[in-house]
């Protein structure tokens, strides 16, 4: 557990980057700090490993001061994760990795052991252990960045921005990593980012601070996503939070429609036959959704699409996975071409489609249901579910 | 006389005054001159570049050594040093004050502008990561800096080699001996051979700087690894490596 206590960071020219934060950020839980540049959210991370000394107030780690502690000694015991990894490049990315624990006095075979295991367990090849971080991308990089830190399993981990300089492609699937791992080996986690969406999408609790170093709201997601403490947290959480909010909405009693397909290769009259407003979706041979033809497509005197190749589908849709997620379920109706929406099970495979229409109806009985559960329920509960996975591309 | 007959001589191989001897001595006080100047420089250059405290020290007290002529300074030294010393060491010591002069601003700056071109974050994940502030010096900023401090060791050297035939000029040994001496003979073949010697030596001497380099300096430094294929699918890093690349590429 890390505890905030009346915190202060003023520095000598008056500028107050932290003022009087008190925050807990409780065991084996990701806690995120997020805010607008100048807020003094990395102060308040780097106050936590003393980077920066807080000029008033303390900072407790399980109930203990760090003012007290030795700060290479605390330092040890703290995962840290920044942007750009921070990796040393003159070292291979085993040795990176076995910093700390060769900091604590480890033996260099432990230490190297335990470098090929976190390089495993962080989804990297063991061949990568002898490169050097220049050899790397950026998503690889910062994966070595998390192995580092967790080289000598401390219980907190500090994570300053760690996926903000990575393009969102991978800044999507190290998130999706980071969300696996953490529920593998519960750390207790501060994680700082100026991504609103980014903090809904890791955090357990968010902490919104506003520029100052003031802390305007500290809550679980759903809770900031559905009832800003004001304007400013209203602002900063953004204009689609409607949208977003629907990650953490109760699950979704929908009913997936029957869905006509072909296979790839189907003849045109075959397609033609199957359709509904002029869109056939097309299956693998494992029934999986590839994509929507178009059985209209071929205008007079050319030959259409026939049979179907993979070069006739039209691939803007999403797929949602499982019928339970309405914010997946809705982008994909939404992104269709046919204006249905492909479901899938955990597997992949075609379970049916939903209709925009479909999912607005299941979102609205969801809220009555929720509004009837409040009504029932003491103030303050709130709905605590996280979507696991994302939507993915294609049909 | 031509420069091949002059080499071909035998009589300038052997004896006191001889080639090899002369070049031993050049090389000599070379390096004394250069060891004194790296255990002055590098520690000062290293500590303020880590520190960040007298930087201005460092630029202008570099740009001042550097201004100082160097055989104004030779004269002064002498007239300065030498009564204090007996013998040999009359003339010794001051050459040697004025090469080391010379040595110290480029290992001095090249040193702190290393430490200084440290990333920061690189510095910020050594601190957070709990190195104290003498293992974040040692183990992280010198290691990324060796690259330019040798390369500051290197221009120094190249300096002592050219510049050490002043030492003939207050009447010690050294390749300067052939320049110095030619010129009062008129004797442009000895002055020329002195100064063919002088550019083999810097040139041997620069080569085998750069294998201390390649020696000393991790290859994650020197920008001749080859990336390697990325599961992420980042285009940047993703230049094909038709087998498993060695440590260097060629």
């Amino acid at each position: 557990m890390i505890r905030f206590d009346r915190a202060t960071k003023a520095y000598p020219d008056g500028t107050v980057a932290v003022d009087g934060l008190d925050l807990t950020a409780p065991t084996g839980k990701t806690t995120v700090l997020v805010g607008p540049s100048g807020c003094g959210k990395t102060t308040s991370l780097r106050m936590v490993n003393r980077l920066i000394e807080p000029t008033s107030g303390t900072v407790l780690l399980d109930g203990r001061d760090t003012a007290g502690l030795d700060t290479a000694e605390l330092r040890r015991g703290i995962g840290y994760v920044i942007q750009n990894a921070g990796l040393f490049p003159h070292r291979t990315v085993a040795d990176n990795i076995a910093s700390v624990p060769r900091l604590l006095g480890w033996t260099r075979r432990t230490a190297r052991d335990r470098a090929l295991e976190l390089l495993e367990l962080v989804g990297l090849p063991a061949a990568y252990a002898d490169r050097y971080p220049a050899q790397l991308s950026g998503g690889q990089q910062q994966r070595v960045g998390v192995a580092r830190a967790l080289a000598a399993d401390p219980p907190v981990m500090l994570m300053d921005e760690p996926f903000s300089a990575v393009d969102p492609v991978v800044r999507a699937r190290l998130q999706e990593e980071f969300l696996a791992l953490q529920r593998e080996i519960g750390k207790t986690i501060l994680f700082v980012t100026h991504d609103i969406a980014e903090a809904v999408t890791l955090g357990d609790r968010i902490a919104v601070l506003r520029v100052g170093g003031e802390l305007a709201q500290f809550a679980p997601p759903h809770e900031l996503l559905t009832r800003p403490a004001d304007d400013f947290v209203a602002d900063f959480v953004g204009r689609d939070r409607g949208y977003r909010a629907l990650d953490f909405a109760a699950p979704a009693a929908l009913e997936v429609r029957e869905e006509n397909t072909v296979r790839l290769g189907a003849s045109l009259e075959e397609a033609r036959g199957a359709a509904r407003d002029g869109w056939t979706l097309v299956v693998s041979d494992a029934h999986r959704p590839l994509g929507w033809i178009d059985v209209t497509a071929a205008g007079p005197g050319t030959a259409g699409p026939d049979p179907v190749g993979r070069e006739h589908l039209v691939l803007g849709g999403t797929t949602a996975r499982g019928a339970e997620g309405l914010r997946e379920l809705l982008d994909a109706a939404l992104s269709s071409p046919s204006g249905r929406g492909a479901v899938t099970d955990e597997a992949g495979v075609l379970t049916g489609t939903v209709t925009p229409e479909d999912v607005v109806g299941a979102i609205t009985a969801a809220r009555a249901e929720a509004a009837a559960q409040a009504a029932r329920e003491p103030a303050g509960a709130t709905t605590d579910r996280r979507s696991q996975a994302p939507a993915e591309e294609t049909a | 006389m031509n420069l091949i007959d002059w080499f071909a001589d035998p009589a300038h191989w052997v004896g006191p005054d001889g080639i090899p001897r002369q070049v031993l001595t050049h090389l000599l006080y070379c390096a004394i001159a250069a060891a004194a100047a790296i255990v002055i420089a590098l520690p000062a250059g290293l500590v303020i570049g880590h520190t960040g405290r007298g930087a201005v020290l460092v630029a202008g007290l570099a740009n001042a050594l550097r201004a100082l002529p160097t055989l104004g300074l030779l004269i002064a030294a002498v007239l300065l040093v030498s009564p204090h010393f007996g013998s040999q060491l009359a003339f010794a010591v001051p050459a040697l004050i004025v090469l080391v002069v010379l040595a110290v601003p480029p290992i001095l700056t090249n040193a702190y502008a290393g430490v200084v071109a440290v990333p920061p974050q690189v510095r910020t994940a050594a601190h957070g990561i709990g190195m104290r502030p003498w293992q974040v010096l040692l183990t992280v900023e010198l290691p990324c800096a060796l690259p330019l401090v040798i390369s500051g060791v290197r221009s120094a050297s190249l300096q002592l080699v050219s510049t050490a035939t002043v030492a003939a000029y207050v009447s010690l040994g050294g390749l300067g001996r052939y320049i110095i001496d030619g010129q009062a003979q008129l004797d442009y073949t000895q002055m020329l051979a002195g100064a063919v010697l002088v550019a083999l030596l810097a040139v041997a001497v620069e080569a085998l700087l750069l294998l201390l380099e390649r020696a000393l300096v991790s290859p994650g430094l020197t920008g001749r690894l080859r990336r390697l294929p990325d599961p992420d699918g980042d285009p940047a890093a993703a230049v094909p490596a038709a087998a498993p690349s060695p440590g260097r590429a060629p």
